[in-house]
């Protein structure tokens, strides 16, 4: 079975991404309690102050997690990249079901208890110590479970904005269109959200039936959830590497972690597999990461929204011109174009002798169209394409994964994409790219991209970086994204071959 | 017995509102001896528990005095005031989270007493209310009967010697040869504790069963306050209709009696 095959050969990052995962859920579930419980009995026994409390936490609950990191992104001391931004996204989500179950466990105590607890002379403190909480305990345990097991599936998700855990198998799996890959992330994770579920429901039923101490039990408690940040340690990074989801990035992610390691000595974390231009930039801006490789035509229509220019060199000018006014350089270009490829089956091409995005003017009405998120959305994407060509589909265009959107083509499920043109998987699918005779699309020269504070300080970085300038073609390219996508080779071992070669090429021509 | 003495309950024209229900005590002057046993007696929504609110503190009236141990309520710390007075309710009210052992020591844990002095003062109590402490002390409260959970109100209620005792339909839901068995027993205890009692009942035979001095609530006021010999001979038309379910029994009894 291919993917216990996986598991056990990837033992040691399995258990690292499990043990990230834990932490990140352990964590935020802790504090989530140190914050749900009390605003629970305050919201218990003052109705007045307590509701609009959990009105914020309904209204939390209902965002959509991929939009709440967008949110928190950019906000200083809790956004930027990495455990802290996932952390409070993953808080927020558990809040919650603990105040509720709190407002629920306390105001469903008998009366008369509370005013035999009175009577007897109790104060409101020990009221709250002594039959209170101790009464609502059964009732927030149970919240704390239902938390629990959210957050191990919102935590999936954090590993977009680089947080590790077990999405970083998910994401990988996905942009490498490998199922394998997928399912050990996700099945690791449901089993994590089962045994986390029948473990804290253990808990909570020892919690009602009252033979045993509760300290012990609370202690068990905090102890299971605090368990994995001991394990958790992580090693201090200098150069901080972030790339975009899919393969190439994760490759010119490698590339460029891999160079500057071999060339400096300096550590490198890894941050690869971003949510998306967006996220990338903004982690670039903030400091989060120190370098990426963007594309050219990328960053002036969507990060400067620039009006479309052709010309590649007045391009790259204009973005290093308004990079560095935000304290961002821009190095030399790789020495490849990955533009937009407009795509159609090979046997299609083939029978209807389609050669050009005209040729397929006059089949348009009969095709479905799937085009990426930001492909539906950007200036210079389907809406100047569709104008352009006078393209007319049969349905409006489908919004797809870029991860899925190759196989979904190869698949019959749509007739044409727009994916990369360096993508691997164009010759492994058998697809044709039909060719941008109008000259629609900008060029989208891959660059490296640096925080410029950064390159102050680690000259040497630069330098590395360089070495790299102009020395990777679209065949090289679309070679390594087809080792990783089709013959499912792993991203840092495709990223070191290629560097090898260089490297014996540079030093046979000396 | 001085009306300042420990124990001694006074009400000094009380007068008490609620907003649903109005007026519940209408300018009220009752004055209770240390060591007497009082029933109060009366028709439901009578004012007869909110006098025992009153002296718990638990309510403070609009108007007027409620004076404990010759201190009015609302000069008392209310804390030090409800630890000295024990407090049984109709429901009971014991923690469903603690032992029956641990029910009783209640409020001596309020009182920061020693571990070991709470252990030994609840195994007291649990035996003066016919408990078997062996067997009882560890048990959960949900186990118990109705009877019994009642005996563990009362141990509770006593278990920081309190010189004063309220008690609200203490008997109430309890099947009429438990209840009697109870009254028995209570009558046995206050022959040795000698506390001030308080009791709120709505049935005449209990009133007349346990009470050295019975007080008629009628509408806020106190329609008659005397010993039950002297109350039985009452014409009051307030207090006559209470007094006639038991003037049957009594009838019935008379010649046993004699």
């Amino acid at each position: 079975m291919p993917l216990l095959h996986f598991l056990t050969s990837h033992r040691s990052e399995v258990l690292s991404l499990l043990l990230q995962h834990l932490r990140l859920v352990g964590l935020s579930t802790m504090a989530a309690i140190a914050i749900g419980v009390p605003v629970g009995l305050l919201a218990a026994r003052r109705p007045r102050l307590g509701a609009p409390v959990v009105w914020v936490a309904n209204v939390a609950q209902t965002i959509p997690s991929l939009a709440m990191f967008g949110f928190l992104l950019p906000l200083p001391l809790v956004g930027g990249l990495g455990a802290r931004v996932a952390i409070v996204v993953l808080i927020l989500y558990a809040l919650l079901p603990i105040i509720r179950t709190t407002v629920a466990g306390v105001q469903g105590i008998d009366p008369v208890l509370i005013e035999a607890g009175t009577a007897l002379g109790m104060s409101a403190r020990q009221l709250l110590w002594k039959v209170q909480i101790p009464l609502a305990l059964p009732s927030i345990v149970a919240g704390i479970r239902v938390a629990a097991v959210i957050g191990v599936g919102t935590a999936t998700i954090a590993a977009a904005v680089g947080a590790g855990g077990l999405g970083e198998y998910i994401f990988r799996g996905l942009s490498m269109v490998d199922s394998t890959v997928v399912l050990a992330g996700a099945v690791p994770a449901a089993l994590l959200a089962l045994t986390l579920d029948g473990v804290l429901l253990a808990l909570e039923r020892l919690f009602s039936t009252r033979r045993v101490p509760k300290i012990a039990l609370t202690v068990a408690l905090l102890a299971l959830l605090a368990a994995p940040l001991a394990a958790v340690h992580r090693t201090p990074a200098t150069i901080r590497i972030g790339s975009k989801n899919f393969t190439e990035q994760i490759i010119l992610g490698e590339l460029l972690a891999q160079t500057i390691e071999h060339d400096t000595g300096l550590a490198v974390e890894r941050r690869l597999n971003l949510g998306g231009t967006f996220i990338c930039d903004t982690a670039l801006a903030s400091g989060a990461i120190d370098l990426y490789v963007e594309y050219t035509g990328t960053a002036d229509t969507a990060v400067f929204k620039n009006a479309a220019e052709t010309d590649a060199s007045r391009v790259l000018e204009r973005i290093r011109r308004q990079y560095a006014d935000r304290g961002i350089t821009v190095l030399t270009p790789l020495g490849f174009d990955n533009t937009f490829a407009i795509l159609v089956r090979g046997d299609d091409a083939r029978r209807l002798n389609l050669r050009t995005i005209d040729d397929a003017r006059a089949y348009a009405s009969q095709w479905r169209a799937g085009f990426g998120y930001e492909f539906l959305q950007r200036a210079d994407g389907y809406p100047g394409l569709s104008q352009q060509y006078g393209l007319r589909f049969a349905a409006p265009p489908r919004a797809m994964d870029l991860s899925l959107i190759y196989r979904a083509l190869a698949d019959r499920q749509v007739d044409l994409i727009a994916g990369d043109s360096t993508n691997g998987l164009i010759s492994a699918y058998d697809l044709a790219v039909l060719a941008d005779s109008r000259h629609y699309f900008p060029p989208y020269d891959a660059v490296p991209l640096a925080r410029a504070a950064t390159l102050l300080r680690h000259p040497d970085v630069r330098r590395a970086v360089e070495s790299l300038g102009g020395r990777v073609t679209a065949d090289d390219m679309r070679r390594m994204n087809r080792a990783v996508d089709a013959d499912h080779q792993d991203p840092a071992a495709v990223a070191r071959a290629f560097l090898l070669k260089l490297e014996r090429n540079t030093s046979s021509k000396e | 017995m001085s009306a300042a003495a420990p124990g001694a309950i006074v009400f000094e024209s009380v007068r008490y509102s609620r907003p649903p229900a109005g007026r519940v005590l209408d300018g009220l002057d009752l004055t209770i001896d240390a060591g007497s046993v009082v029933a109060l007696v009366g028709r439901s929504g009578a004012g007869k528990s909110t006098m025992l609110r009153l002296i718990n503190g638990l309510l403070l009236p609009d108007e007027g005095r409620v004076l404990v141990h010759g201190r009015a309520t609302s000069e008392w710390n209310l804390l030090e005031l409800r630890r000295g007075i024990g407090y049984v309710l109709q429901d009971v009210g014991l923690f469903p989270h603690l032992t029956v052992g641990e029910n009783v020591g209640v409020v001596p844990s309020l009182l920061n007493w020693q571990p070991s002095k709470i252990t030994a003062r609840a195994d007291e109590m649990l035996r003066l209310v016919g408990l078997d402490p062996a067997s009882y002390t560890n048990r959960s409260v949900r186990q118990l009967s109705g009877g019994q959970r009642q005996r563990v109100g009362v141990a509770r209620a006593l278990a920081a010697d309190p010189p004063v005792l309220l008690m609200d339909e203490p008997f109430g839901a309890l099947d009429p040869v438990t209840r009697s068995e109870l009254h028995r027993e209570f009558r046995d205890i206050q022959r040795r504790l000698r506390k001030t009692i308080v009791i709120v009942t709505h049935d005449m035979a209990e009133a007349f069963a346990l009470a050295d001095v019975v007080g008629v609530l009628v509408d806020g006021r106190l329609a008659a306050y005397a010993p039950p010999k002297a109350l039985a001979r009452s014409t009051d038309p307030r207090v006559t209709p209470l007094l006639a379910p038991l003037a049957e029994v009594g009838s019935f009894l008379s010649p046993a009696r004699s």
